[in-house]
C-alpha cells in the first residue's frame, strides 16, 4: 500500500505534502506508486478532484473524520479525509500494490498504460490494512492516523508564528507525521 | 501555548552565543547531524519542541489576571496608533481577535476529543468525538458554553434571537461583565468604543473557521446593575442563511 498525505488550507492551498508506504506486514515505508516516477503529480490530481465530494459530504455529516469518500478506479486510488474545524482539510490517497494476478481489484484494468515501473516493484501484501482499503480495519487505522496528525496541526495551529494558511515547513512536524504513518498505516 | 519553548530557545542562544564562535558552531552542527534537512534550525537547549508538549498540559491553568490586563491595555494602546476614529480602532482590535478564534476551535475540539489521560496512547476509549457544527444554533451554542468556558471560566449570559422578521440572520449574545473591559475605562468622548470588540474579533474567527460567514459587533449595553454589559451582534452572511435553509429541509442537525 502506497500514501500520499496532503494538507489543504480552507482556501485550497496545499500546507504539506508527505509520499509513504505501508510499515506493516513488512513493508519498507517507502512509496510505490502505480505511476511512474516522473508522474508523481497524478497523486495530487486525483486528490485534488475529490474536493468536490468532500464540500459536499462536510455539511451533511458532523464528524470530523469523513471516512473514505471518494475512489479514482482507473489508478485503484482510495481517498479518505478529515476535517479540521476550523476547515483545513486532511486527505490521504491509498493505493493497495498492483499484484500481478489482480484479484482484490478489478478496477485496476484500465490504467495499464499508467503502470509502467510499478510491475517490477510489486509485492505482496498480507496485512489486512494494506490489502483491502475499505475495510473496517482501515477506516480505524486511517481514523488513528488522522487523529494523530491532528493533535500535531494543533500543536502547529498554536504557535503564534504561525498564521493560518501558511505552509507547515516544521521538519518536526514532518517527522511526527512519518513517524504516525508507521505507527498505523 | 508556545511561549515558554521560545523562551527556552532565547536563553540557549544567548548561552552559546557569548563566547563568539566556537560553541555555536558546535551547537549548529549538532542539530545538522539529528535534522539532516534543517541545518538552520534551532531547537531548544532542553531539545523539547512545542511539538513534545502536550496539549492539554495547560488546560486546567489560570493565568494571572494582572498580567492580561496589562496586556491587553497594550494591545489597545497600539491599536490606537494611527485610527481615524472609533470604528477603526474597533476594526483593529477586532481584527487582533480573529486569528485567535481560529486557533481556539482547533485547541477546543482537540481538547473535547482526548479524553485526559489516554490522549496521546491508544485513543480508541474516546468514542465520539464532538461533531464540527453545521447549523446555526449548533454554533451559537458552541460559543455561548465551550469557547466562553475556554476563555472567561463561565459561560455567556444570554443567546437570542433577533425579534425583528427584517433580520432573520442577527444573533445577540450576552455578557454581563466582559472580562477584557474590567480595567479598561473608556474616556467620555469615546463613550461609544467597546474594547469588547477584540472579543467580537474571536468570534468571528470561531464562526469563520466553522465555514460560517459573519460580522460580529460589540455594543455597550448598561443596565443598573451590569455598567459594563455587552450585547456581541452576530449577523450571518447571506450565504450561510441559504444554505441554513437547505439543510433544515434536508434534516441535518
Amino acid at each position: 500500500m502506497s500514501y500520499y498525505f496532503t494538507i489543504l488550507s480552507p482556501t485550497d492551498t496545499p500546507l504539506f505534502n508527505i509520499a509513504f508506504g505501508t510499515s506493516k506486514g513488512g513493508g519498507d515505508g517507502i512509496a510505490r506508486f502505480r505511476f511512474p516516477e516522473t508522474a508523481q503529480y497524478m497523486n495530487q490530481f486525483i486528490i485534488h478532484s475529490s474536493l468536490d465530494i468532500l464540500e459536499e459530504a462536510q455539511w451533511t455529516n458532523g464528524a470530523m473524520y469523513l471516512k473514505h469518500i471518494d475512489t479514482y478506479p482507473p489508478a485503484a486510488a482510495y481517498i479518505s479525509a478529515f476535517l479540521t474545524p476550523s476547515g483545513a482539510r486532511f486527505l490521504l490517497l491509498h493505493q493497495p500494490p498492483h499484484l500481478p494476478s489482480s484479484t482484490s481489484t478489478g478496477s485496476g484494468l484500465g490504467s495499464s498504460s499508467l503502470l509502467g515501473s510499478a510491475g517490477s516493484t510489486t509485492r505482496a501484501s498480507s496485512s489486512s490494512v494494506a490489502a483491502n482499503p475499505t475495510s473496517p480495519q482501515t477506516e480505524e487505522a486511517v481514523r488513528q492516523f488522522m487523529n494523530e496528525v491532528y493533535e500535531n496541526y494543533v500543536k502547529t495551529a498554536m504557535s503564534p508564528f504561525y498564521k493560518q494558511g501558511m505552509e507547515i515547513k516544521s521538519p518536526v512536524f514532518r517527522t511526527r507525521v512519518t513517524a504516525a504513518g508507521k505507527k498505523w498505516l | 501555548m508556545a511561549a515558554p519553548p521560545r523562551h527556552s530557545t532565547m536563553l540557549s542562544i544567548s548561552n552559546g552565543g557569548t563566547p563568539q564562535s566556537g560553541p555555536n558552531d558546535k551547537q549548529t552542527q549538532q542539530q545538522a547531524q539529528t535534522l539532516p534537512q534543517s541545518p538552520g534550525l534551532r531547537v531548544p537547549s532542553n531539545r523539547k519542541t512545542i511539538y513534545d508538549r502536550h496539549l492539554n498540559r495547560s488546560r486546567n491553568a489560570e493565568l494571572s489576571r494582572a498580567s492580561f490586563a496589562y496586556l491587553f491595555g497594550e494591545m489597545v494602546t497600539y491599536a490606537q496608533r494611527r485610527v481615524t476614529g472609533i470604528q477603526d480602532l474597533e476594526k483593529r482590535l477586532n481584527e487582533q481577535g480573529y486569528p485567535l478564534g481560529l486557533r481556539l476551535l482547533d485547541l477546543l475540539f482537540y481538547r473535547s476529543t482526548s479524553t485526559s489521560s489516554s490522549a496521546l496512547s491508544s485513543s480508541s476509549t474516546s468514542s465520539s468525538p464532538p461533531n464540527r457544527p453545521l447549523r446555526i444554533i449548533t454554533l451559537l451554542h458552541l460559543i455561548h458554553g465551550p469557547l466562553w468556558r475556554l476563555l472567561f471560566g463561565r459561560s455567556a449570559d444570554a443567546l437570542e434571537h433577533s425579534v425583528s422578521p427584517d433580520t432573520p440572520n442577527e444573533y445577540m449574545i450576552t455578557d454581563n461583565d466582559p472580562l477584557v473591559n474590567t480595567y479598561i475605562s473608556v474616556p467620555r468622548e469615546m463613550s461609544m468604543l467597546n474594547c469588547a470588540a477584540f472579543v467580537a474579533g474571536i468570534i468571528e474567527g470561531v464562526c469563520d473557521g466553522c465555514g460560517f460567514e459573519t460580522k460580529v459587533s460589540a455594543h455597550n449595553q448598561p443596565t443598573e446593575m451590569w455598567p459594563s454589559r455587552t450585547v456581541f451582534l452576530v449577523r450571518f452572511g447571506d450565504s450561510v442563511m441559504e444554505r441554513e435553509k437547505v439543510l433544515e429541509r434536508s434534516g441535518v442537525k
